[in-house]
């Protein structure tokens, strides 16, 4: 076995995995908020996700064809960009709850999980056909920046490209903020009390209905940022990529633990590291029997361990008795 | 009376219709329209029986013999309504959503493609496959038990989950299975990975028959197998454990009503069907890869039992009907049609139509048609159009 080559990648592997990880903890929280208010899997999340790396790439080649990609400052665009995306994410995400969940508050489980799982589909193909119209493809590719490509060059194995500290950055931003609504205003406070008891909280005087749109609001706008971010930094996107990037972070925040919004960052970061590693070693530990190909199958697996041995998450669920 | 004297007229001339305009997509759907109403109209049963059996027995088969696209948008119609009425037994009777099960229909596909093709030799050495044809009918049993026993493999792990864990793992499982399928072609080559497997054996056919009207009526055949084990069961003490534990998990278990077998029991009549589909299928289509074993062919089949109506035999014929209709024959006909109107440059509104972007097919639209079925059926009519009366009596005191 080749050991220093083993370790040689070990800093950029772990790099990607932390890149990775906390793409998949942006859009866990999304998963994680709703579930922690609703008790219900938002499966239409993996679109609100990909509708904002759709809203990004379009602005980016709006400013390219209008030439003045390369002349605006790259932060500036950037934050434009992001917050364009989380608008577009956030809005649809509010529109979604609105028309196909908000009728089925009362009907059994499964109901709004049909009808959101039809909503996933729908989304998809609706991104295609808006494409397909407006610029005759679907498969977009994000226009680079070279001030983003640009790659500090650490050592011979491993470089840094600056858009991936931009992405670090950003993700680390955003959850702060996040943290900081949670947990010190009183939209946070109205948040987890509708999470803990809707009956009392709205008693208490909480417009229920309010604070629900409201969870949709924020985590679609995490995610619609996850999306810009994950265009930033893979490139590639088409209708149908947000789909598996959806149930790994689903898994991410079953892994944390459903509901627990800490939990969702952690379980995105462990899931983020685990793929990224099974990704680069998998192959060289096997002698090529087995290759990255797998490693989907390694995140589901994960997926089935948790909710048979652990069902609560690493670090617990915050919803009372369902697992 | 005049519901018989309509029954018999629709189907006449629906049949006739056919005869002339071959190639209608909207004549077909006539033909299909007036089976069903033969089915629901108030006729007496010896009249519906007579009818039904000579529309599926001598009709089709002489609409195919003379137009072999319909008879095989009719077999693809069987091989759904066998899918939808397994998937029918688990999510519709068990209440257990099941968003992987196309995964028990590609084991079933595999499980004769590997012997029927000269796949095996790869894997066994020597050169003593492709099997000679007349196994296939013994694999139509072995993929049956292959997907049992896949069924009660995911069954296992999965018995402790509820609701929707329960249908992100199987999700997780439909993919994993479909994930083993495209790269296990090392380090053995077992399934030959995404380029697929080909050519796989057909099995003998009687009286020199075209092989599709045989595949039409061995799929008949099957479907009507499985109506009748599917009715049997309904009322079987299986069938009502299965949905007392529909209803409520912990009074059924408290009534002595055994939760580990029954749901096990569930997984696996649910998968037999799809393997029994699966190797059909795979002979049927001589070529069989993993592309035809996707997600949204799980969602496709629970659209089916959807719109038909959860726990429905009826409705799951009917749904599988009319989404195997919309997607090879609607939408396909739209795209064909579109294309027509753009070669010949027709104007609507002053926009010429040859303008219209290249990369808009209708016939790719299919997620869309499932998902606009899947929410509307949820917030309209979520007992689906066939109801069952116990099902819609649940859902009516609900809502």
């Amino acid at each position: 076995m080749d050991y220093p080559l083993l370790l040689g990648i070990f800093p950029q592997v772990l790099l990607d995995g932390i890149i990775l990880g906390f793409m998949y903890a942006l859009i866990a929280l999304g998963y994680t908020m709703v579930y922690g208010v609703l008790e219900f899997i938002n499966f239409a999340h993996s679109e609100i996700f990909i509708v904002g790396a759709f809203v990004g790439v379009e602005i980016l080649l709006s400013l390219r064809s209008a030439g003045v990609l390369d002349t605006l400052p790259w932060p500036l665009v950037l934050l434009f960009v992001l917050v364009a995306g989380m608008a577009i994410s956030g809005a649809l995400a509010v529109t979604v709850e609105r028309i196909a969940y908000r009728p089925l508050r009362t009907a059994p489980r499964l109901i709004p999980l049909i009808s959101a799982i039809g909503v996933s589909f729908f989304l998809q193909d609706l991104i295609r056909l808006v494409e397909s119209i407006w610029r005759n493809a679907f498969n977009l590719v994000y226009p680079t920046m070279d001030q983003l490509n640009y790659r500090f060059e650490l050592t011979e194995t491993i470089d840094v490209p600056v858009k991936s500290l931009v992405v670090i950055a950003a993700a680390l931003a955003m959850l702060w903020v996040l943290h900081v609504i949670v947990n010190r205003t009183t939209i946070g406070t109205a948040i987890r009390a509708v999470a803990e008891d809707q009956a009392a909280a709205s008693l208490m005087g909480i417009d229920v209905n309010r604070i629900i749109s409201l969870t949709f609001l924020i985590g679609g706008a995490m995610g619609g940022a996850a999306g810009v971010l994950f265009g930033v930094q893979y490139g590639l996107i088409n209708p149908y990529s947000g789909f598996i990037p959806g149930l790994k972070a689903f898994t991410a925040a079953v892994l944390g633990g459903i509901g627990n919004i800490p939990g969702a960052m952690l379980g995105g970061l462990v899931l983020g590291l685990l793929e990224a590693f099974a990704a680069s070693y998998l192959s060289l530990l096997t002698a090529g029997a087995f290759g990255a190909e797998y490693k989907d199958i390694f995140a589901f697996s994960i997926l089935i361990l948790i909710l048979i041995f652990r069902p609560k998450g690493l670090l617990g669920e915050v919803v009372r008795g369902r697992a | 009376m005049t519901h018989a004297v309509l029954a018999v007229g629709l189907i006449g001339v629906s049949a006739w219709a056919v005869a002339v305009f071959p190639r209608s997509v909207l004549v077909f759907l006539l033909f299909q329209g007036s089976l069903l109403f033969a089915y629901v109209a108030r006729i007496p049963s010896w009249l519906r029986v007579t009818l039904l059996g000579l529309a599926l027995l001598v009709l089709m088969p002489t609409i195919g013999f003379f137009n072999g696209y319909y008879l095989e948008v009719a077999t693809q119609v069987g091989i759904f309504v066998a899918l939808a009425l397994g998937l029918n037994i688990v999510v519709g009777l068990a209440g257990l959503l099941d968003l992987g099960y196309v995964a028990f229909f590609a084991v079933g596909a595999y499980s004769w493609a590997i012997p029927g093709s000269p796949q095996a030799n790869l894997i066994f050495g020597g050169n003593a496959f492709p099997l000679s044809a007349w196994w296939f009918y013994a694999f139509l049993f072995v993929g049956l038990m292959v997907a049992a026993g896949a069924g009660i493999l995911l069954g296992l792990p999965v018995l402790r989950l509820h609701g929707d864990y329960l249908a992100i793992v199987t999700l997780g499982f439909g993919e994993v299975i479909r994930v083993l399928a495209n790269n296990l072609d090392k380090p053995i080559n077992l399934t030959n990975g995404p380029k697929g497997i080909t050519p796989i054996g057909r099995p003998p056919v009687p009286f020199g028959m075209p092989y599709s009207e045989a595949f039409y009526f061995l799929v008949l055949l099957i479907v009507a197998v499985v109506i009748l084990v599917n009715r049997r069961l309904e009322n079987s003490h299986i069938g009502r454990a299965w949905e007392a534990i529909r209803e409520d998990e912990l009074a059924a278990q408290a009534m002595g009503v055994p939760l580990v077998r029954s749901k096990l029991l569930a997984f696996a009549c649910g998968a037999s069907f799809a393997g029994v589909m699966g190797v059909v299928f795979s002979a049927k289509q001589i070529f069989i890869n993993p592309e035809s074993f996707t997600f949204l062919e799980s969602i496709g089949v629970l659209a089916m039992v959807i719109l038909g109506g959860m726990g429905s035999i009826p409705g799951a014929v009917l749904g599988a009907t009319v989404v195997t209709v919309l997607n090879l024959q609607v939408l396909k006909g739209l795209s064909l049609w579109l294309n027509e109107l753009k070669n010949a440059g027709v104007t609507v509104l002053g926009y010429n139509l040859a303008d219209l972007p290249t990369q808009l097919e209708p016939a790719k639209y299919e997620r869309m048609i499932f998902g606009v079925i899947l929410i509307l059926m949820m917030i309209f009519r979520p007992q689906g159009i066939f109801p069952v009366r116990r099902r819609a009596r649940e859902l009516a005191k609900q809502v």
